[in-house]
């Protein structure tokens, strides 16, 4: 290995980045005659770099789909043989004969392969074949190549992660000075393998010398100062997310429950319904839509909460509207409800979680810190959320509708003297609720397991929310919303995920002794209603 | 609670606990469950027609169980008005404090041949926990069954009473517990055998535990659990004490105002109700052979829920007829047709909800019912209200 990289090096010092196209004396040399005499001609085309075709021919050799026939090399690919070197159709005669590599020679053509990949033109082959090079373990030898690679990267990021993994290489050198050199300049990195690879020469075995040690111990504090402030924003990021889940969930809550007082224990089926109303929209966007995949997404937004509002419509009509007034009741009914719904969806679709993709512009994400890696899903809802809010605020606050739903809250009779019909605006304000249950499954179709159980994990979180928000206030459902999230996402760091939630139940249970009123919103005699 | 039952109003007080055919009925059930059924499940062969099948036996003894935390259900939901979600944590916690002492008694006799329970080999543990302290000992175990429901149902519902959680805010705290204890016991650290719980049980008292004689001795021990259990139900429902929970549910704000603290009330209903549960889940482990945390799913506590709603509640023997009921069809279902269960299952909660608040006792009441039957509606049941 470390003979091959040295020629390799040699060659390519001689050689320059020139763009040499592989020639059919060149392929004969590599797949024909002795080893050494192969090995020698593979590094030099190998070092003269840049030609794609070569890397398609070393892969063939490792797939045994080379033959030769007298001096002419051929690829046999799905029957077609083509010439080697050039790419041109043509029949190989019956005589022609395999080729066979020992492992010294596939290991070298391997390690070709993955050096070709370095110098790339195309920028994602490059990132993948330095982040193989990072996980492999760094030795001396693979310098000059990291060298030659940094002079030829010109993506910014990539010549950062070359740069790291030449210090890395430089830490363990032979020579103090340039271990000493190299143990300042890892001080600037913020990747955790960086921090590992500190500590490592800390330790036992590691690094003897004093002055380095120092130098080392204090690169390894700034590291982990940095990496400790990507951990944190970390923490704060996923709790946002987990808030902003959570207060899609609770937003419909906050509407049937908080304004209407109906406890809807079938929420989180209606939920279920949102995602596999979005998994249907997605198939079918996938059968009789392929090339517009990517926009299946705005279709099943709409789809999933006309979907759950008209589930939320009957369910009114056929039942709860014979409920108001009865909490307990009203309870176990949609308790019953919830699981009917669930067992038709598995009747329907299967006891399995049922696959939701991802659009191709929700997948990734962006790399805001070396540790720190925000996904578009995520960022897209919370985003999502915050509209729903804004929607839910200005329906509830400016129209008409809205005005109508708060009336009948507050005083239901006065509301029908004054000519509000109660009966359609309880249909019409439950079934929204319901239809923001449907968005919210919408959303988490995107970012979790779509199956019967999707509800059943956030009703009592989003039970919650609601309770401890305070009922008949959008308000406290946003703040108490956040705040779990974020304290559970907090706890979670602290002390695993079990813990946690445990924990944030006896917070609430001591901060509902604290302020009641986050409980009751009414007093007074209406309290006992 | 303005959740207006339809209950029978107050009788005038009367001298006995039971009246004459209340007392045949006890003698009834007392006599069916320690005699009759150990003659047909012992004595008679097996070929005859009389003979009771071991599996029945089981899956009597096993609703027994059920019936008796629907009966806690009914003092604290029907009598109280407060619907707890959370009684099967109380009666899984008796169960998993019977379980503790039954996994000690398998001694040697595991899997790995330690005197260690195997779970706890398998984590590699060297020496017990400290909750498993007195786990040999099958006094401190029993009495563990009844102070650990007892003790968690104390200081939760003091500090949900105090600050005055009721109606359904209540239920949704109870659940949230229910939720938690679910996910702490899911963990292996919590150290009662995460998700597969206790099994494989050998001995109680030394004695086999799988032999058809210790079987029956259980299951007498848990029928008449059962029947001792309704008649202190009926003895603490047509108590002052018992007046007062009643008070409480139909109108709190007037109880108060009379001078009563429905505080000490509700909290002695709330933690005998545990107690009660956590009875009946220790009777139930070594029956039914397995304790694990499924037992503790929300899903599992609203179900006690309705097996009490089903039977109709505020009656005490309501509950217990819904438990056989609920759970009879279940057993059923879930042997020939499975995937229905669940359908059927929801619709009795919407059904009995919205048709039968009174339940199938209520409904055996009812004036068409009995007419239908032949007899007079008796005025004092008050049934029609």
């Amino acid at each position: 290995m470390r003979t091959l990289l040295r020629c390799l090096c040699v060659a390519l010092s001689l050689l320059g980045g020139v763009a040499h196209a592989l020639t059919p004396a060149q392929t004969l040399a590599i797949a024909a005659g002795d080893n050494d005499a192969r090995l020698v001609a593979l590094n030099a085309a190998a070092a003269a770099g840049g030609d794609a075709r070569l890397a398609g021919f070393v892969q063939a050799l490792l797939d045994g789909e080379v033959k030769v026939a007298g001096d002419k090399v051929y690829l046999v690919q799905n029957d077609k043989a083509t010439i080697a070197a050039t790419g041109e159709p043509a029949t190989a005669p019956e005589d022609a004969e395999d080729v066979t590599n020992n492992n010294r020679m596939r290991g070298a053509l391997d390690a070709v392969l993955s050096t070709l990949r370095l110098f790339s033109p195309d920028l994602s082959v490059r990132r993948a074949a330095i982040v193989d090079l990072g996980k492999a373990t760094l030795e001396e030898g693979r310098l000059p190549l990291i060298d030659k690679a940094l002079a030829a990267e010109t993506d910014p990021q990539l010549r950062d992660n070359l740069g790291r993994m030449r210090a890395a290489i430089l830490i363990s050198a032979s020579d103090r000075a340039i271990r000493l050199a190299a143990a300042r300049e890892l001080g600037s990195s913020s990747q955790s393998t960086v921090a590992g690879l500190l500590a490592e020469r800390l330790g036992a075995g590691g690094e003897t010398d004093p002055e380095v040690r120092a130098a080392l111990q204090q690169s390894l504090e700034a590291v982990r100062g940095r990496l400790a402030w990507g951990e944190r924003l970390g923490v704060v990021f996923t709790g946002v997310s987990l808030g902003s889940v959570l207060l899609l969930v609770a937003l419909g809550l906050a509407i049937t429950y908080g304004l209407m007082g109906v406890i809807n224990m079938a929420h989180g089926e209606l939920m279920m319904i949102g995602a596999y109303t979005t998994y249907v929209v997605q198939n079918l966007f996938r059968t009789y839509a392929p090339g517009a995949f990517d926009a299946y997404i705005l279709v099943a937004i709409p789809a999933a909460f006309m979907v759950a509002a008209l589930v939320g419509a009957v369910l009114e009509r056929g039942v709860i509207r014979f409920l108001y007034g009865r909490p307990l009741e009203t309870l176990l009914t949609t308790w019953g409800i919830s699981l009917v719904l669930q067992q038709a969806v598995r009747s329907i679709f299967g006891a399995q979680n049922v696959p939701v993709e991802n659009p191709g512009w929700l997948s990734g994400g962006v790399q805001a810190m070396s540790n720190l890696v925000l996904p578009y899903n995520r960022i897209a809802i919370i985003a999502f959320a915050m509209l729903v809010l804004g929607g839910v605020a200005l329906l509830i606050a400016r129209t008409r509708l809205g005005l109508f739903v708060r009336g009948v809250t507050q005083n239901r009779r006065m509301a029908a003297c004054v000519g509000v019909d109660t009966a359609r605006i309880d249909m019409v304000a439950f079934a929204f609720g319901a239809g923001i249950a449907g968005l919210a499954g919408c959303a988490l179709s995107q970012i979790g397991n779509v199956g019967p159980d999707l509800g059943q994990s956030y009703i009592v979180d989003s039970f919650l929310v609601v309770v401890v928000g305070g009922v008949g206030q959008l308000a406290g459902t946003v703040v108490a919303a956040l705040g779990l999230g974020v304290l559970n996402k907090f706890l979670e760091g602290l002390s695993g995920a079990v813990l946690a939630k445990i924990m944030v139940l006896v917070f609430i249970v001591i901060f509902i002794q604290r302020k009641p009123s986050g409980l009751f919103a009414m007093k007074g005699r209406s309290a006992e209603a | 609670m303005s959740a207006v039952l339809p209950l029978p109003t107050l009788a005038p007080r009367r001298a006995m606990l039971l009246g004459m055919k209340g007392w045949l009925g006890v003698t009834v059930a007392l006599g069916v469950v320690a005699v009759i059924v150990p003659i047909a499940n012992l004595l008679v062969p097996a070929g005859s027609a009389l003979h009771l099948s071991d599996y029945a036996v089981q899956l009597v003894a096993k609703i027994m169980c059920y019936a008796m935390a629907a009966l806690a259900m009914d003092l604290i939901w029907g009598y109280t008005g407060i619907l707890s979600l959370g009684h099967g944590v109380f009666f899984a916690l008796g169960g998993y404090a019977m379980g503790m002492y039954l996994m000690r008694q398998i001694g040697s006799d595991g899997q790995y041949r330690l005197p260690m329970p195997d779970f706890m080999v398998f984590l590699n543990w060297k020496e017990f926990p400290w909750h498993w302290a007195l786990s040999d000992s099958f006094l401190a175990q029993m009495a563990l069954v009844g102070l650990a429901p007892g003790l968690l149902a104390f200081v939760f519902g003091y500090f949900a009473f105090r600050s005055r959680i009721k109606g359904v805010y209540f239920s949704i705290i109870t659940q949230a517990m229910t939720f938690a204890m679910m996910l702490l016991f899911f963990r292996n650290e919590t150290g009662f055998g995460g998700n597969n719980g206790f099994t494989d049980f050998k001995r109680i008292l030394d004695i086999p535990i799988a032999t058809p004689s210790m079987r029956m001795t259980l299951f007498v021990i848990t029928g008449c659990t059962l029947v001792g259990f309704y008649l202190m139900a009926r003895a603490i429902v047509g108590s002052k004490f018992g007046r007062v929970l009643q008070a409480i549910r139909d109108a709190e704000s007037r109880v108060m105002f009379t001078g009563y603290d429905p505080l000490r009330y509700k909290l002695a209903i709330w933690t005998l109700s545990a107690v009660m549960c956590g009875i009946a889940g220790a009777l139930y482990v070594p029956q039914v052979g397995i304790i694990n945390p499924s037992e503790m799913t929300p899903a599992a506590s609203i179900e006690i829920a309705i097996w009490a709603a089903v039977g109709g509640r505020a009656t005490l023997i309501g509950p217990i007829i819904g438990a056989f009921v609920v759970n009879g069809a279940k057993s059923v279902f879930t042997q020939h047709m499975p995937e229905y269960w669940l359908y059927v299952l929801g619709a009795m909660f919407i059904a009995v909800t919205l048709f039968l608040p009174g339940g199938i006792v209520g409904l055996a009441k009812h004036p068409r019912v009995l007419r239908l039957l032949g007899r007079s509606p008796r005025q004092e049941d008050g049934v029609a209200s």
